[in-house]
């Protein structure tokens, strides 16, 4: 017994039970359904899913670099000619790495869920969608087959749907997750094709089939083939991942509960594109357009959602476009061949993000679910654990040293800027815009007046008067272990003293035929350090000059940026106007007259056939009579001719 | 010398023929039914003639199978009619044409 | 002799056949039918089959035209039809038309003698020694022994069907409302009482 089947099979389990437990006739201490057995159970599953993933974390580090890998069969899934389609997990460095954080920021956050959840009628089915995100994701991250992996991918689409519309009683919550879902789909679709193509040119899904051989070094992969594989799998992982252009869902995702926000930024989800994107290296080498095209994505993606970020007062769709500027670095790592460094943001990210998140929660908690900066401020007396678990992730993601965003970050900038000075560029100024945002929304949320209890006074009696409450050690506690983990986390891949262990780990992942290694001087590293610490440094003063003593300033909120530069509102009026007319004129013009009418005519032509066909029978018998003596001349005739020849 | 078995086939197929078109063109349904044994009685000449024709005693077993149920079919049509006409006085078979689409 | 015989069977039939369709009194056409009858049973005769020929005279012209006799004086529609006025339009014409068709494709294939395999059928020879009727006979109960017993079935299922057909309906007391089972015990009592008087109230009704 493997103990990577029950990294899979704990939250399956508990997903399983979680969804037949809104049966039973159990009723938990708080009297509200399953409150608090179900985030229990889900929270167990998902910490043992960790316990077992750590465990076969273990047994590979005790084997040679090369085997560390292997190939765990289930059962076979389509067994069509020459093509077999497993169940069957393959745990390999990459797979166990992904494995880890999923589960591991995964149970801190169910473990915190518990507490921000209690008391919500629908608690149980919360956990039931929790625990399935995480089976989805794990399925995601270990199937040894493309086409296994995309049921995982779609698990976590249909569980982002649910749980970013699990206040589906809410219409905008609806909206936001019809649109996750949908934009979905737009990936999917790349995905599938990529999936056709696959088959097309290798015949199979297996990783070990596809992609070995290219890794290896045994096989080569023509450039239009690859950049076509490419381009449809980036497809599919810019949709997962939020990048542009198909990051729409992500910021509308803050529709879901908090921890769902966590979840899906930090550990889940959003990676799952990153992963694909890892996983696939062997072809992407295969094509130079390709990796450019990811870099320049992933670039991009993060100065504009950076732009964005700035003007936002919801203090969870700062974060949320915080998290497409930061996977926007991953792709860039990534693009820029430096698949080790990209992991390492993410790994990074997934840190410091639900730490982030996690405390932004627990704001909103305190503050009775507003979630408007400009109705906080002042609240760093009242929170006393989690103002500063903010502040280690805002330091982090800030990328201040030494804390976990600036080694993560730095070392994708040194891959950036060997790849090309212009994508490190961009890179700077982002990271720049990201300490003045993030600035923006501690000093906003955590200092100067108290806006919420002018907020209350005015509200009066109806309002809450009561001040804002530390959350309960639920919740606390995940943020204390997130916060060690933001501190200390970088030290996994340090890039000094031997202790890159990132690298050295996913070494066999990416042998150097499909990821050439490559040195930047160690003089260049210390100024792309140095500038970037300044750039950060630079952005926090701005911040604090800027926001330190007034709450609005609209010269430095742009209604274009607090608007996302319209791209949605953009969308909708192309959607409502052409599309909807054409939606009309196909429903009002083709459907009823063109489809509509043909079935009516046909209905039409057989009554009015059989009110034709009617006078043929008189009913009399002679006339049926002779209608028997025809049919019997003409058979006698046939039999005739048949006689004579 | 004996007559060739043509002929009495002619005159089978004459005679069916005549008791077909009654069969069409009266409106008696008695006679009607006359009409029907005789073109009956013309394939009863048929069996017979093959019978000779060809040696075997077959065709006139055929007959005698042909007699049975013609009688049989005598007696259930009479009823029927007899049925038909207490229901309504002078039917004929042009006033029942209760099918009519 | 042959020629002769089968000249006069042939006009007997024809001229048979002819006033069955022609004739308007139904009584004529089943005169004439037995006309026919007689016609066809010439023809029998004159080619052998002697028992057939006995068994046409006696079931056709002794049994089946009297039935049809009895039943049209029975009911009384011995009296001419309208043949001229025809009401259906295309029916007389198509009518001869589709018999003339019938006929010709008849004779066309009566022509066509490569029907016959030569092959013995199981059921005998015909001619040789013995008698047509012992020859018919031997063939009638053995190999045909089942067909033979099943029209002594149909003979009796439509015995039993004429019987049924012909009776007047006479409903059972579940089939009759309350009021008119009142009724027809009202009548048969004052029917009782009619014929005897003594037996007058003797038909009471059941306790309610």
């Amino acid at each position: 017994m493997n103990a990577a089947y029950v990294i899979v099979a704990l939250p399956l389990a508990g997903a399983i039970a979680l969804l037949f437990a809104g049966c039973l006739p159990i009723r938990g201490p708080v009297g509200k359904v399953r409150d608090p057995w179900s985030g229990w159970l889900a929270t167990a599953m998902t910490l043992g899913a960790f316990v077992a993933t750590v465990w076969v974390w273990a047994t590979q580090v005790g084997r040679s670099a090369s085997g560390r890998s292997s190939d765990l069969n289930i059962f076979t899934w389509i067994p069509v000619g020459d093509l077999h389609v497993n169940f069957g997990l393959q745990v390999d460095p990459l797979s166990i790495l992904w494995c880890l954080f999923v589960t591991g920021v995964g149970g801190l956050i169910t473990l915190y869920s518990i507490g921000y959840m209690k008391g919500d009628p629908s608690f149980n089915r919360f956990f039931f969608y929790l625990n399935a995100f995480v089976f989805s994701m794990v399925v995601l991250v270990l199937a040894d087959n493309y086409l296994f992996s995309f049921l995982g991918w779609e698990g976590v689409g249909f569980c982002s749907y649910g749980l970013v519309g699990f206040w589906f009683e809410r219409n905008s919550a609806a909206v936001a997750a019809k649109k996750a879902f949908v934009t979905n789909r737009v990936g999917d679709f790349g995905f599938m094709i990529a999936l056709f193509l696959m088959f097309k040119h290798f015949g199979s899904f297996n990783f070990s089939a596809v992609l070995g051989p290219l890794s290896a070094g045994h096989a080569t992969l023509a450039a239009s083939t690859a950049t076509a594989l490419t381009l449809l799998l980036l497809l599919g992982a810019v949709a997962k991942s939020a990048q542009l252009p198909l990051y729409m869902w992500l910021p509308d995702a803050m529709e879901g509960p908090t921890p769902v926000s966590a979840l899906i930024h930090a550990a889940t989800m959003v990676t799952a594109g990153v992963y694909l994107i890892a996983r696939s290296a062997p072809i992407i080498h295969f094509s130079s357009s390709g990796q450019w095209t990811i870099a320049w994505i992933g670039a991009a993606t993060a100065l504009f959602a950076a732009t964005i970020a700035c003007n936002q007062n919801d203090i969870k769709r700062v974060l949320a476009y915080s998290t497409v500027s930061q996977i926007g670095y991953m792709v860039l790592g990534e693009g820029s061949g430096d698949y080790s460094a990209g992991i390492y943001h993410t790994v990074m990210h997934a840190f410091f993000k639900a730490l982030l998140f996690l405390s932004a929660g627990a704001v909103i908690h305190a503050l009775h679910d507003e979630q408007d900066m400009k109705r906080m401020g002042g609240l760093r007396k009242h929170l006393r654990i989690t103002f500063p678990a903010f502040i280690i992730g805002y330091l982090a993601l800030s990328a201040i040293p030494p804390f976990d965003g600036f080694w993560s970050k730095d070392t994708v900038l040194a891959a950036a800027f060997h790849k090309s000075p212009a994508l490190w560029a961009v890179g700077v100024i982002t990271a720049g815009l990201t300490a003045y945002y993030m600035t923006r929304q501690v000093i906003l949320v955590f200092y100067g007046q108290a806006r919420w209890a002018d907020q209350s006074a005015a509200h009066g009696a109806a309002g809450h008067s009561a001040p804002p409450h530390e959350a309960p050690p639920t919740m606390t506690v995940p943020l204390v272990i997130l916060s060690v983990a933001s501190v200390l986390g970088w030290l996994l891949n340090a890039p000094f003293g031997g202790l890159d262990f990132i690298n050295r780990w996913l070494a066999p992942v990416f042998p150097a035929a499909i990821a050439p290694s490559f040195a930047v001087h160690t003089g260049t590293k210390w100024i792309i350090g140095l500038v970037a610490t300044a750039v950060a440094v630079a952005g926090v003063l701005s911040g604090i000059a800027a926001w330190r003593r007034q709450v609005d300033r609209p010269a430095l909120e742009p209604a274009v940026l607090a608007h996302g530069w319209y791209i949605d509102e953009g969308i909708a009026a192309a959607v409502s106007g052409p599309l909807a007319r054409t939606a009309s004129d196909l429903s009002f013009e083709v459907d009823a007259k063109l489809v509509d009418g043909s079935v009516n005519g046909i209905a039409r032509l057989a009554a009015e056939s059989g009110r034709q066909l009617r006078r043929i029978q008189t009913g009399y018998v002679r006339n049926y009579a002779l209608g028997i003596g025809a049919g019997a001349a003409v058979i006698l005739f046939y039999v005739a001719l048949r006689a004579g020849s | 010398m004996n007559v060739p078995s043509a002929w009495y086939l002619i005159l089978a197929a004459v005679l069916f023929g005549i008791g077909a078109t009654g069969l069409l063109v009266r409106r008696n349904v008695l006679v009607m039914f006359m009409c029907i044994e005789l073109m009956l009685n013309a394939v009863n000449l048929t069996f017979v003639t093959f019978a000779r024709m060809l040696n075997d005693v077959g065709g006139q077993v055929d007959v005698f199978f042909v007699l049975v149920v013609a009688a049989a079919e005598v007696v259930v049509g009479l009823s029927i009619i007899v049925a038909m006409f207490r229901r309504r006085a002078a039917a004929t078979a042009d006033d029942i044409h209760g099918l009519k689409g | 002799m042959d020629w002769a015989v089968y000249l006069v069977g042939a006009a007997m039939i024809l001229t048979g056949a002819l006033g069955v369709i022609l004739l308007r009194n139904p009584v004529h056409c089943a005169l004439m039918l037995v006309f026919t009858m007689f016609g066809i049973f010439l023809e029998f005769i004159n080619q052998g089959a002697d028992f057939l020929a006995a068994v046409q005279i006696i079931v056709y012209a002794g049994a089946v035209v009297i039935l049809f006799l009895f039943v049209i004086m029975f009911l009384g529609v011995d009296r001419k039809e309208a043949i001229g006025a025809e009401r259906l339009r295309f029916q007389r014409p198509l009518a001869i038309l589709l018999g003339l068709v019938a006929l010709v494709e008849i004779l066309a294939l009566s022509r066509v003698d490569h029907w016959v395999s030569g092959a013995p059928a199981q059921s005998g020879a015909l001619k040789g020694a013995g008698s047509n009727v012992a020859k018919l006979g031997q063939s009638l109960y053995t190999g045909y022994l089942l067909p033979f017993e099943m029209t002594a079935a149909l003979l009796v299922i439509a015995v039993v069907a004429a019987v049924v057909m012909s009776r007047r309906h006479q409903p059972s007391a579940g089939e009759m409302s309350p009021a008119a089972q009142k009724e027809l015990r009202e009548s048969h009592q004052s029917a009782l009482s009619a014929s005897d008087p003594s037996l007058a109230g003797r038909l009471e009704a059941p306790s309610e």
